[in-house]
Order: C-alpha cells, then structure tokens, then sequence
C-alpha cells in the first residue's frame, strides 16, 4: 500500500517535470504561441516615470513599427505594465507574464530594487530580461545571470565617469547625499572608488529615503561637511529636489553639485539657470548625430519631449532582440540569447555595442556638460559634449566581475 | 565647540529650525483635516491632492495668467476652497447618512482622480516655480542660514495655523460651528442653517490645504506627487494628536517637524518611520490620541 502510494508521487514528480521541461523549450525554427511579446514593465505613475514610463512603451512600439510589425511572419505585440516601484508587484507581473502571457522579453524596469528581483524571476524562467532603466553594477556582478542583460548605463558608468571628470577639474573633497536602497547604495559605492582613485577624498554621506519629501536637513549637513562637492546619489524626483533645494540654501556658491546619474528629463524639469555647468555623464543624448536626431524627433512627435537614455534605451534594446529572434529563426529564450551575446549591436542609440559574459552591454560613453541659458538654443538644447569615454574605460573591467559566469 | 552627543550643537539647532519649517506644513495640512473630520466626520483623502492643486494652480496662475506669487497666495486658496465647495455639495453631501468608510472612500478616488489628471497634464518631474524675488538671500540666524523664503513659511503657518484656531475658540461663527457638530438638528432649530456651515467648513479646510500648496511650491517642485509624499505623515500627525481637536493637530504637527528633524542628524534612515513609531506608542498608551477626547 505505502508502495503504491509512494510510487504515485514519483510519478506525479515525474509528470511535473516533464511539463516544466516542455513548457520551457519550444521547438527550434518556431514562435512560441504564434506571437513575439515583448513586455515594458516600468514606473508608470511614480517619481521615476518620466524617465521611463509611457515614453518606454512608444519606445518599444517605434522599435516594432520599424519591423513592419512582425518578425519570421509572426506578428510582434508590446504589452505594458506598472510595478510601483515595488520589487514583489514587479516579480509578480513577471512571472505572470512568463507563466500565463506568454511574454518573451521584459523591457526597461526602472528602480534596481524591483530590477535585481524580475532578473531572479526571469533566470528561473529561462527567459530573457533586458534591463534599461535601471542602474545597480549588481546586475551584472553578485546577481548576474544568463538571461540577465544590462542595456544602458550603470552605477560604474555614470558614477566613474562624472567622479572622475569633477575631481579633475579641482573638485577633491566629497559628501554624499545617497538613496536608501540597492541603486544609492550601488552609486556611492563606485563613485566612491572613482574619487579616491582619481586622488579624491570622502570625508562624509547620508542617507535620505526614497522620494523624500524635504532635503533641506540632508543638504545642511553636506554643507558642515564642508567638503567641496556634493555627490547627489539618487534620481529622478530625489535628484531635482535636492538641486532645487540646494539652489535655495545657497549651495553653489561654495560647494559644487555633482549629479551621478541625471536624466535629460530633470535638466529640463529644472531649466537651464539652476543647472548649469552641472556635469552629466549619460549614454545617450538626441542631437549627438544625424541617427539620434533622426530617431529622437520622430519619438518627439509621438510624445512630446525628447527621449531619455533609457527610453531610447527600450527603443534599442527591442530592435536588436528583434533582429536576434530574426537571425536565430526562433524566439527560444536560449537560442536568441545566443545570437545576442555574438552580435556588434549598431543602431540608433548605439554603436559597435557588444554584450559580454556578465550581462552587460558596454559601447561608448559620454561625458556632458549642461549649457548656459545664453549657449542654448531650445528648450531640449541642454547638452554641450565634453568628452567621449572608451567602452573599457567607462565600464566595470570584467577583470574586477564579482559575477560567477565570468570565467578568469 | 559644544556638543549633544557628539553631534555639535550649532548643527543640531540647524536642524531643529528645519524641523519646525516642516512642522509648520504638517501643522497647516493637519488643521484642515482635523477641521473637516471634527466638524463633518469625514476622512478626506483627498487632503494631500488638493494642497498639490494649491500649488499647481499658483503655477498656472503664473505661467497661464501672469499672476505672481501674491495673487496666487490669494487666488489659489479660494479656487481650491469653491472646488471644496464643489465636491461637499456635489458629491460628499449624499454620503453623511452613510458610514464614514464611504466618505473615505469617495475623497481616496478623488485624490487619484486628481493626481492622475495633473500627471497627465504635466508628468511628474514637476514644475518649476521661482521664489519671489522679495525672498531671495538668507538670515544669518548664527548657528545656520536660513532662506528668506523659508522663515516666511514658518511666520505665515504659524499665523493661520493659530488664527484659525482662534476663530474656531472664540468667535460666533466659531460657535455656531461647534454647536453645529454636537447638534445639528437643535442648532437647525435655531435658525442657523446648518448645511451652509458644513460646506463652509469644508471649503475653509480645502483652503488651508490649497495655501499650503502655494506656500511648498516656490520651495519644493511642483509635481503630482507632492501631495501623496506628505498626506500619509499628516495622517499620521492628526492621529497622534487626537482626531478633531484643532489645537492638538497644530501643537502635534510642529512637534512632530522637531521630531523628525532630529532623527535626520542622529540616524537619518529612520527619518519617515520615526512618526510611526510615534503614532503607534501613542495609540498604545492614549487611543484618543494626546489631545483628543474619548468619545
């Protein structure tokens, strides 16, 4: 009898497996239910909507418009979703989207927190997580994994590149006013190093909530500090309060303000008088060259404002997922993922873009400068290009990966 | 240099003061609300909305209509009060004979119907609002700098915030007022009509919240979220100072701003919980809360 019953639960094991199994690999040369989802899941009414959000489902949309709408004969469709900035709303919606929506690809995700948890449900799923808006290096080092690829940028990059052109340029003392959670932390993190290894000093930080209501009080002591630049290691609506702010204590009379990771949308929420002369290291800005202008008006007449980099961002990062499921005759998550990690990714936003062994996308950098109301001659003309940083120069070395699948 | 536990205190005065900036803003919203929910038993959800409101209306009034900061501290407060007005007679006036969860209800889909509409409109990096030339520059308080600008919050707060009060101890209308919440239907024997009163009420802490909202906006972006970001800490201030006593939420509002401002010099992460904290040890040992009556 406890045979019997024991040998039914094995077969009911059995049976589960083999269902996981099939359910994971669809046949070679095909697309999984006749349909190539991609799926946006992003901060769609939060702080940091404006840099992704609506925007990155146009984004998406251009991308499949410019493949006629479908790929192999199978038509291509973008789904959208909201995750609050909250890790478990984002790790559900994914897994949903994998189990029962039949999504191929997850897009955009702002906010490392809910990032760093869809990755964990997408490497469980076998399937593929392009991640643009958010930015924490541990994507790609203590949380990397196969069918985890970071698009954009990252706290190294944006981080290395502004720490190190501000002391540079005199700025040798540092406070930071840092974000509570995986990305302020992540931020801080390298450009800390940056600074130091430039000959800077840290000589304080603190920490402020997420979307905090008043920075007053965390910009009195940076200022006690006495420290000559004040690291702002947060985003979006954090960062436009703290620089509003700081304007209104009179920061920059004596200090300087350092944004380690600035969108085009906070410079232009802001305006150009408190901004100014602000360095801003950023993947992607629309008046770089005949193809970003191109593809960033067209975006403009769709929305209105100019994209940020993470928007354009989704744009790249859903075309060249399309031109893989096309070279690889499949959607399957691991033969797509395949011919990604072997393309030199040239598009709109990038150029000579290679994927590597960690997950992550290096190309070129760009270090910016924010114009004077009297350079500029528009409201999205906000930029003046200071220097372009080497892919190996601007990202993680893979020689410092703490990422497991990175053989040394 | 002297010191509290070794943090100076030149540094701890600093944030002192910027407690009591924020105090004042707590103490405005909490007003309003404790007014709303003393006199009319409503929850209004819709609070930190229409403090938002306030402030985008002092942006249109500048961008739209040219109107500076003035005006809009006159303007914006009364077009936010007739909107209260509105939404009292409109919507609110059906559900007195309900249970209050209902209220609650209505002003929570309110406040999204709102903010949604703004964030459509405007997104939510927000807009610019300039401070008033008249306060640019800073006071030299000795231990800090404060921003004109900021001072003249903390004066005109605590200048309503007691006005207010005062008009609610120690006027006719006042009494009518209170009278009017005990009971209604001998205080509408008497000739006063009642319902008017209540949209009053309504319509005055709509306003407060609404000058509250221009009073944060030459300080603080001007976005759809700034309502939501401060709505829940008012909620909890009200709480902890006794649902409906006036004089309570304004003294627990300011308090609390102190509260919170030393929590940012000595642990800062526990800045947006240490109100919580509170609340809950309050709600422990007086459940009416520090000012409130046991009804």
């Amino acid at each position: 009898m406890k045979n019997t019953f024991n040998r039914m639960i094995l077969a009911g094991i059995l049976l589960l497996a083999a269902g996981q199994l099939f359910s994971q690999t669809a046949a070679p040369g095909k697309i999984s239910g006749d349909v190539v989802k991609l799926g946006v899941l992003t901060d769609m009414s939060g702080l940091y909507s404006d840099i992704g959000g609506q925007g990155s489902v146009v984004a998406a949309q251009m991308a499949v418009d410019e493949f006629g709408g479908k790929v192999l004969g199978k038509p291509i469709k973008v789904i959208s979703a909201d995750h609050q900035n909250k890790a478990d709303v984002g790790a559900n919606v994914a897994r949903q989207w994998f189990d029962t929506q039949g999504v191929d690809v997850i897009l955009d995700v702002l906010n490392s927190g809910v990032a760093l948890a869809v990755s964990k449900v997408a490497n469980e799923k076998h399937r593929i997580f392009l991640v643009s808006g958010a930015g924490s290096t541990r994507l790609t080092n203590e949380d990397c994994n196969p069918y985890t690829i970071h698009y954009v940028y990252d706290t190294y990059a944006t981080g290395t590149v502004t720490g190190k052109a501000v002391v540079e340029h005199g700025g040798n003392t540092w406070f930071f006013i840092t974000a509570d959670y995986a990305f302020g932390h992540s931020l801080q993190d390298d450009t800390s190093k940056a600074v130091t290894a430039a000959g800077g000093k840290v000589v304080g930080s603190v920490l402020h909530p997420l979307n905090a209501p008043d920075f007053s009080s965390y910009l009195l002591q940076a200022q006690a500090s006495g420290a000559k630049v004040i690291g702002m290691a947060n985003a979006g609506g954090d960062t436009i309060n703290t620089i509003k702010t700081a304007a209104q204590f009179g920061v920059s009379n004596k200090q300087t303000l350092a944004g380690l990771l600035i969108f085009i949308s906070d410079i232009h929420a802001l305006g150009l008088p408190l901004t100014q002369g602000m360095y801003v290291a950023s993947a992607f800005y629309w008046d770089l060259n005949d193809d970003t202008r191109k593809f960033s008006k067209a975006y403009q007449a769709k929305t209105g404002k100019m994209p940020t980099m993470v928007q354009a961002g989704v744009y790249s990062s859903a075309l060249e997922y399309l031109r893989a499921v096309k070279a690889a005759g499949t959607d399957d998550p691991d033969a797509v993922l395949k011919q990604l990690k072997g393309m030199t990714l040239n598009d709109a936003f990038v150029k000579n873009g290679k994927i590597r062994p960690d997950g992550r996308m290096v190309r070129d950098f760009y270090l910016f400068q924010v114009k004077t109301p009297a350079e500029s001659k528009g409201p999205w003309d906000v930029y003046k290009l200071i220097s372009t940083v080497p892919a190996d120069q601007a990202f993680q070395p893979l020689s410092l990966s703490r990422c497991p699948l990175v053989k040394k | 240099m002297p010191e509290i536990f070794g943090v100076p205190l030149v540094a701890l005065l600093g944030q002192l003061m910027l407690g009591l900036v924020n105090g004042c803003f707590y103490a405005l919203l909490s007003l309003g609300l404790s007014i709303i929910f003393g006199m009319l038993n409503i929850i209004n959800f819709a609070h930190g909305a229409l403090y938002m409101t306030g402030a985008v209306f002092a942006w249109i009034a500048l961008d739209q209509f040219g109107l500076g900061y003035w005006w809009a501290l006159l303007l914006a407060p009364l077009t936010v009060a007739l909107l209260g007005v509105l939404i009292e007679r409109g919507l609110l006036r059906w559900l007195y004979a309900l249970d209050p969860l209902y209220g609650l209800l209505l002003t929570f889909g309110l406040a999204l119907v709102l903010e949604g509409l703004f964030r459509y409109r405007y997104g939510v990096s927000g807009l610019p609002y300039a401070q008033p030339a008249a306060f640019d520059g800073a006071f030299n308080l000795g231990f800090m700098f404060l921003p004109k600008y900021r001072g003249w919050v903390v004066v005109a707060s605590l200048l309503v915030c007691f006005g207010t009060w005062a008009l609610i101890e120690w006027t006719q209308l006042g009494a009518y007022l209170r009278a009017a919440t005990e009971n209604p239907r001998l205080v509408q024997a008497f000739g006063i009509n009642v319902p008017a009163m209540v949209s009053i009420t309504f319509a005055v802490g709509a306003g407060l919240a609404g000058l509250a909202g221009v009073l944060a906006a030459p300080q603080t972006q001007v976005s759809p979220l700034m309502g939501t970001n401060l709505i829940i800490v008012v909620f909890a201030v009200v709480v902890i100072g006794g649902m409906g006593s006036i004089l309570g939420s304004i003294l627990t509002g300011l308090g609390l701003g102190l509260i919170e401002g030393l929590t940012k010099v000595f642990y800062s992460q526990a800045s947006n919980t240490v109100v919580f904290v509170i609340m809950a040890l309050v709600l422990l040992m007086k459940p009416a809360g520090l000012f409130g009556r046991e009804r």
